[in-house]
């Protein structure tokens, strides 16, 4: 399911974008600083450790941060045959319209998501009522029942209350909903979490079915690997509000850059390793307190004296890899620092 | 064969309403030996609504079981005296699955492990408990000066979790129970739980019953696996035969439906498809209304365990050639090793 059919089209790029929390104890940089580029029918995999960021990445996209959030710098600029906006410049009025007609958004855990005393289709007409105000009820119920046909559902599920569906049914309705306007980009935000293996399966071919029917893009959150090797065509992995690595699943997986990306991969399960297991040492850090220099320098095999005090420079890498490293030059070269196989400076 | 915990036959069945007569079969006539001389890890995975969670509460003593017994070494455990249940409760331990929910903010960590020490008596003064907490803690990875004296939301869920688990060891437990003990922990932090699950099994000789609907962890970390489905067991044996070569239907749906982290091995690449299906009678077959396999005669009566090798067995009509295993012998398929 890798194949890129049609893509080249820049569909969403964001810029430098931050979010902080203005909490009791502290600014928290939920995201510092992250940029990232889209394309349409592209499937792009945001993985990292619970309190990493990435919702906020995705809720700051959607404009939903809530105080004490706040988006502080950045752009996020969705192309579309009609031109360009900035989603973080638009007015209330204007990211209303644009939320599910340039981006929607399929949240995590849809038993909650639905409103349990409304039928799914009154949900999914009034979602459209709002952006196509003059259109006839008959239309909007034929186009919401094609919605739940492209999902597979019955076009019974129209007249139905969420409690009469299975899980994976109801998680086949917000993503129906999600794809009603055919949106640029679709944020899943794990989707299948609360799903059993086999559903988990039938919803995310699902979600690539139609997205690939309506060549949006699709931003898939989440902390499974297997998942993101399975689905998607690159992989960001994102620590501490930054983003580390973003590689082709192809590379992620067989070579990952960032030492961070490399112990993420290495311990992962397979058939071949039973009983090996191998751990991050060390935890994640409180966004409260970051390490200086390099946020992953305590948990990191490689870690050198620049690391403690130094940033990372953000490195694209001439096969189109970011990484952000000291062991890597501007360039994504290895670079030559004495000393780099240093021993680690938190033991595990 | 001694046997530390058995399931005899164990059946629960929970009924809807006062007056209705709906019931809802949780698990059916089930048999389950954990062998007391070797210890070993065995895995019970299903889907939600599998049973898989009535029998670790059924293993705990939490609920009575509708009909047959559990028994802990030969006696049953709804009809302990005094001092066996208590000897019951200390040597059979549970980790849950959340480890959010399990600890009470208002206390230290100290104060959790306490409990358990003046509880059972295990300590005669202050000095060797804390002795006993530090060693445990260490025991499972953790470092107790970093751990002692701070409160639960202090921590982060893998260390709690572990603590569940530096917890239980403190009784010097005879079986663990771990119900879904890493499903709501990162991904990276796992691997360090499943360490110290096995670490327990292999370093104090701690049997463990581990509950889960995640084949990959089960695979790695169990000797053998018992597959449930609307409370019967559909395929059990050697966790090596049965996951690397499943033969039920069911069990081939669920391997091939993971999503391996491995680029090579794509999703769907068997053949196997299931398809979409209510949970129809309980007459016959439980699986019939899913399963790409489906005869006529699965509709009518339910499959009983047939024995493919010596160390698996599954319930289902394809493999009716093999010779018929009773539901009481299911533990005979697994190797201790």
């Amino acid at each position: 399911m890798t194949s890129l059919n049609g893509a080249g089209q820049i569909a969403l790029e964001v810029n430098n974008l931050q979010v902080t929390y203005y909490t009791d104890s502290g600014r928290v940089k939920a995201v510092d600083g992250v940029d990232l580029t889209l394309k349409a029918g592209e499937r792009l995999g945001l993985v990292g450790e619970s309190g990493c960021g990435k919702s906020t990445l995705a809720l700051a996209l959607m404009r939903m941060i809530k105080p004490p959030g706040r988006i502080e710098a950045g752009s996020a600029i969705i192309h579309t045959d009609m031109g360009s906006i900035d989603l973080l410049k638009l007015n209330e009025e204007e990211i209303r319209q644009a939320r599910l007609s340039k981006i929607s958004y399929i949240p995590q855990g849809a038993m909650n998501s639905l409103n349990p005393v409304m039928r799914v289709g009154k949900q999914m007409i009034d979602a459209m009522r709002s952006h196509i105000p003059r259109a006839s009820e008959r239309e909007l119920t034929e186009r919401a029942e094609q919605a739940l046909e492209s999902v597979e559902l019955k076009r019974s599920v129209f007249r139905m209350y969420p409690h009469e569906l299975s899980g994976g049914m109801k998680q086949r309705v917000c993503i129906a909903i999600g794809i009603l306007l055919s949106p640029k980009v679709i944020i899943a935000d794990e989707p299948t979490s609360a799903l059993d293996v086999v559903v988990q399966r039938q919803v995310m071919e699902t979600i690539c079915r139609v997205q690939e029917k309506i060549h949006a893009a699709v931003i898939l959150i989440g902390h499974d690997m297997g998942l993101m090797a399975q689905i998607t065509n690159r992989v960001a992995v994102m620590y501490a509000g930054k983003l580390v690595e973003v590689s082709t699943v192809r590379e992620m997986f067989t070579d990952p850059l960032h030492p961070y990306a490399q112990a993420l991969i290495r311990s992962l399960p397979n058939l071949d390793n039973k009983g090996i297991f191998q751990g991050i040492p060390g935890l994640a850090p409180s966004l409260l307190r970051l390490p200086s220099g390099c946020v992953f320098h305590p948990r990191c095999e490689h870690a050198m004296e620049i690391c403690k005090s130094a940033p990372p420079p953000k490195s694209v890498t001439p096969a189109g890899r970011f990484v952000s490293c000291h062991l890597y030059d501007e360039q994504g070269n290895r670079a030559h620092v004495t000393g780099h196989k240093q021993k680690p400076v938190a033991s595990p | 064969m001694a046997s530390l915990l058995e399931l005899r036959n164990v059946s629960k069945i929970y009924s809807q309403g006062l007056l209705s007569r709906e019931q809802t079969i949780a698990l059916d006539n089930m048999s389950l030996v954990i062998d007391d001389t070797t210890p070993s890890i065995i895995a019970v995975a299903g889907e939600s609504g599998s049973g898989k969670t009535t029998m670790s509460m059924l293993a705990l003593g939490f609920i009575e079981p509708s009909r047959g017994e559990v028994l802990y070494k030969g006696r049953n455990i709804a009809k302990l005296g005094r001092e066996e249940h208590l000897q019951f409760r200390r040597e059979v331990q549970a980790v849950f699955q959340d480890p959010f929910a399990v600890f009470n903010p208002f206390y230290t960590i100290d104060h959790l492990l306490t409990v358990p020490i003046d509880k059972f008596k295990l300590a005669r003064s202050k000095r060797e408990a804390r002795q006993m907490m530090e060693e445990s803690l260490s025991a499972v990875g953790l470092r107790p000066e970093e751990i002692l004296g701070r409160f639960p939301h202090q921590l982060s869920g893998g260390q709690r979790q572990r603590i569940s688990v530096a917890r239980a060891l403190l009784l010097k437990p005879k079986l663990l129970v771990a119900d879904e003990p890493v499903s709501m922990v990162d991904a990276s932090l796992r691997a360090t739980i499943l360490e110290s699950l096995q670490k327990l099994k292999k370093d104090y000789g701690i049997s463990i019953l581990y509950i889960t609907h995640d084949l990959t962890t089960a695979y790695h970390i169990s000797d053998q696996i018992v597959v449930l489905y609307r409370g019967a067991v559909m395929e059990a044996g050697d966790v090596e035969t049965v996951i690397k070569t499943p033969k039920h239907p069911y069990t081939r749906l669920l391997i091939d439906s993971i999503p391996w982290p491995d680029i090579n091995l794509r999703w769907g690449s068997s053949d196997i498809q299931a398809k979409e299906g209510d949970f129809g009678s309980t007459k016959g077959c439980r699986f019939a209304a899913r399963c790409p396999f489906v005869m006529e005669r699965c509709r009518e009566s339910q499959p009983p365990l047939f024995k493919l090798e010596p160390t698996r067995a599954a319930s289902c009509f394809l493999y009716e050639e093999s010779p018929r295993l009773e539901n009481e012998d299911l533990s005979s398929l697994f190797v201790y090793r």
